[in-house]
């Protein structure tokens, strides 16, 4: 008797959690969709950006067909194959030709994906064009010290110009960074250039950028560093080469 | 007999056993209990994660939950206000990544199922070498006692992360030698294991058992055994040039001019990525270590469950071992963007491509079983399946973080943190529950509850998916990992209520775990009796009783056929055991 009652209010209560879980995950996200945030890629604001953003939404095209393909069969395969009486399973250990075919359909949309991302990482890794001005970037514990070369264009001589936490960059100039780090790794991540470069003590990194439009944007650490790693912030002003000059100006009229 | 001969043999039974079956359940014990303690790390990762000082309404529901942690876990939360220390976090995430890998997902696939099935389906009365397979096993406590006491000492536990970058790992106290320390510990434990089990598999096989004739589960263990050889005595160097660099003063990971804490150090000519190489070179093939033997669960369930031999057994095969050649020769995937030189970055991309190849010929071989066959869904099946269904994601997304140009985006963010999940929980973790139901039976003798089974399978999936793939969305919004408040960030302004739904799925889905003990624990005592051979299996594990007494077999079996003979025309039983004639 009391096996029996078990049994039934374990039906009961099992079927009302499975449902109520399955409900829980579209009552969320409808929820989500309706408040209104949008949760995305951040606007791109690198020359590059558009570049990188292009081979993003190719592998999504390409996986997500892929992702709705294999999920979508192993659905219907499911339905379509579930135990039945009277029927049996078929006999057989499988077949050389597909084991090619879906071994070189992949294989092809595999190199195809390295032939294009190749040719994004050339651009943006390979040599950099001409820079129209350099910056030194180094992290340290929790800071990132920004130096400009001054008049003279050498960088380590008297009329260096340097800030914390504050980068100012002219719109539509390249520039070449130099990354160096004190202390621990820490990484220099531009969310809206969608680029980041690690800074390694004992080595020099470079990566060049190119700002697109004026804009304020933040500098993120993206390398654990420490207790402070979370507040590690910079913060980036991409403006006109006038107001550029003009801020170059007053920072250094602040340091000499 | 006297008192002290029945102790004796009391201590020889369950606790320095060498019967292989009994180190088995010593690992599953072990392991699942730090699953456990892993997985309420995680609870307060994502309380954190949920409710940033930020947002924490002063006497709300959560901040009154913190105030109470605040007492429990004072080392925490220091300030006394209710809220939690940023370097507690670090330690949480480290010991998190770290239990879970090394001390969870290892040794459940690798010490669990190497251990108990490996003789077992092989026809073997025990392993070739009982006596290291039990130091094998002994080595384990003390090397998790060694990692977590730095929740004890001073300054706490580790907190550079489960990947330990140098030179922050040097810089770290004595909780970060604690776990250079056991994790060494826990790599000679591994290799001791490995040592046993290739020797086994090459010379114990009963008659008849050739190679090709092996379970996949047998085939999987075996590479992952291999891998680990020549895989962790690289890990085991490693971790001891770091010990000695953070203890000795030697400067193998460590540049000249460093200013650690406004401090100029006395090192010299070290190389700071010379760790990471080093580090991946190790643990990219462990990653593989982690889903190869959970590839082999469930190419060993679907056709029992499908009524149907293995679709493609030869590729699956050579798939495995296309994955442990590849598996090392794509380690600095995860440097792309350390400032290795770039030319380097296009040879680890198209490594990384090409092995994804064999991961898809896996996923279609899996499909391909299931065609045409006559499905059942039992508790072990569907693990099984959710294993299949997520290790797709997984792989796919695999794909994103290997194309360099988007990985300068992607990378060190929670998109990553979504990808192993999805390989690691997704696979590995709903393969290692898929093999402990299926074998349940056969290491305690009873079965689990199907209904209970079943309900924790389900919700355990679909919280899963809830706490995991908005991981992606967060990654792609630029979301860093290992960020302990993300508020102050102007673009993730709008991603706290995403952050919170996480974390309310993540309560549920630990939470849900509890069935799970309870259908073991209850089922242990009071289960169906399973008898020999409960799922009509045809492997040799199922030609003995269960649990199977010392020895494992009456006589030792010889084998005539393959592993999945399922639905042979003209037989009136829909399976051929492998042992049995005809
Ligand atoms: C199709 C197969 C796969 C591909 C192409 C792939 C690719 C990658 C790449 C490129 C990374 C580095 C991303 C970054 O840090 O920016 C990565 C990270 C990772 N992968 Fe995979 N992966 C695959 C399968 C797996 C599997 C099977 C596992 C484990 C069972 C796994 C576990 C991990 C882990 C744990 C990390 C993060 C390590 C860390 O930084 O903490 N991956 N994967
Ligand atoms: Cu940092
Ligand atoms: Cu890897």
């Amino acid at each position: 008797m009391i096996p029996q009652f078990t049994k039934i209010l374990l039906s009961g209560w099992t079927k009302g959690i499975m449902l109520g879980g399955c409900l829980f995950v579209p009552t969320t996200a409808w929820a989500f969709g309706h408040s209104g945030v949008r949760v995305w890629l951040p606007e791109n604001l690198s020359i590059y950006g558009k570049s990188i953003d292009g081979l993003f939404y190719l592998i999504l095209w390409i996986t997500g067909i892929i992702f709705a393909l294999v999920e979508g069969t192993l659905l219907v395969f499911l339905f379509r194959y579930r135990a039945r009486a009277g029927k049996t399973a078929t006999y057989t250990h499988g077949n050389n030709l597909v084991e090619v075919i879906w071994t070189v359909i992949p294989a092809i949309i595999l190199v195809f994906l390295g032939f294009q991302s190749q040719k994004v990482w050339s651009y943006v890794r390979g040599n950099p064009p001409p820079a129209d001005l350099e910056v030194q970037v180094t992290g340290e514990q929790f800071a990132w010290n920004i130096r400009y070369p001054g008049t003279d264009g050498r960088f380590d001589t008297e009329d260096d110009i340097t800030t914390i936490n504050q980068m100012h960059l002219p719109v539509n100039q390249t520039v070449l960074v130099h990354l160096k780090s004190k202390d621990v790794i820490h990484s220099f991540f531009l969310p809206h250039f969608r680029i980041k470069q690690d800074a390694v003590p004992g080595i020099t990194g470079h990566l060049w950028l190119e700002a697109t439009q004026p804009a304020n944007v933040e500098i993120v650490c993206a390398e654990l560093c420490g207790l402070g790693h979370y507040r590690m912030r910079g913060f980036l002003t991409i403006e006109s080469a006038q107001a550029f000059q003009d801020w170059l100006g007053s920072e250094y009229g602040d340091s000499h | 007999m006297s008192v002290e001969t029945t102790r004796s043999s009391f201590l020889r039974k369950y606790i320095f056993s060498t019967d292989h079956k009994t180190i088995g359940i010593q690992f599953l014990f072990t392991s699942l209990i730090m699953l456990g303690v892993g997985g309420l790390l995680a609870m307060l990762i994502r309380l954190q994660l949920g409710w940033p000082a930020h947002y924490l309404k002063e006497q709300s529901l959560v901040h009154r939950g913190f105030l109470i942690l605040e007492k429990l876990l004072p080392g925490g939360f220091p300030s006394g206000s209710g809220i939690m220390d940023s370097g507690y976090y670090n330690m949480l995430f480290t010991m998190h990544g770290s239990i879970m890998i090394f001390f969870a997902i290892i040794p459940l696939l690798v010490g669990v199922f190497g251990n108990y099935l490996i003789p077992l389906k092989i026809g073997a009365p025990d392993m070739a070498f009982p006596r290291l397979n039990m130091v094998s096993y002994w080595l384990l406590p003390p090397a998790i006692l060694t990692v977590c006491s730095g929740f004890f000492l001073q300054g706490g536990a580790a907190a550079a992360g489960w990947t330990a970058y140098a030179p922050l790992s040097t810089t770290l106290g004595p909780g970060q030698v604690c776990w250079i320390v056991g994790v060494i510990i826990l790599g000679t434990s591994s290799i001791l294991g490995a040592i046993n089990y290739v020797t086994t598999i090459i010379n114990l096989r009963a008659p008849g058992m050739t190679f090709f004739r092996l379970p996949l589960s047998i085939w999987a263990l075996f590479i992952t055994a291999i891998i680990t050889l020549m895989a962790t005595p690289v890990l085991a160097s490693a971790l001891i040039l770091l010990l000695l660099d953070s203890t000795a003063g030697t400067s193998f990971f460590l540049p000249a001019g460093l200013i650690i804490d406004g401090v100029l150090q006395p090192n010299s000519g070290g190389q700071v990525l010379l760790w990471q190489h080093l580090f991946w070179f190790y643990s990219h093939p462990a990653v593989y270590i982690m889903i190869l033997p959970a590839m082999g669960i469930a190419s060993e369930i679907l056709p029992v469950f499908a009524r149907k031999p293995l679709f493609g057994y030869h590729s699956m095969v050579y798939a495995i071992m296309a994955i442990a050649v590849l598996g090392f020769m794509v380690w600095a995937h995860h440097m792309f963007t350390s400032g290795m030189n770039p030319t380097l970055g296009t040879s680890f991309m198209l490594s990384t491509l090409v092995i994804a190849v064999p991961s898809a010929i896996k996923t279609f071989n899996w499909l391909g079983t299931l065609w045409r066959g006559s499905i059942r869904l039992t508790t072990a099946m569907c693990h099984a399946l959710a294993f299949v269904s997520m290790f797709v994601i997984g792989g796919l997304t695999g794909i994103f973080a290997a194309s360099t140009p988007v990985d300068l985006y992607l990378h060190d963010t929670y998109f990553i943190v979504g990808h192993l999940h999805y390989v690691l929980f997704g696979g590995s973790l709903f393969g290692i529950f898929a093999g402990i139901t299926f074998w349940f039976p056969k290491m305690f003798g009873r079965l689990l509850n199907e209904r209970l089974g079943k309900l924790h399978m389900i919700l355990t999936f679909i919280f899963f998916n809830a706490v995991m793939f908005p991981m992606f969305i967060l990654g792609i919004a630029g979301m860093p990992r290992r960020i302990y408040d993300y508020t102050q960030y102007a673009h993730l302004a709008h991603v706290g209520g995403l952050n919170r739904m996480m974390s309310v799925s993540a309560f549920i889905l630990g939470a849900v775990q509890v069935i799970f003990i309870i259908n073991f624990f209850w089922s242990l005592f009071r289960g169906k009796p399973a008898g020999e051979n409960p799922w009509q299996a045809n492997t040799l594990e199922w030609a003995t009783s269960s649990p199977p007494p010392h020895g494992n077999f009456k006589a030792i079996p010889t084998v005539y056929h393959g592993p999945y003979e399922y639905s042979v025309p003209g037989r009136k039983q829909d399976w051929l055991p492998q042992h049995v004639k005809g």
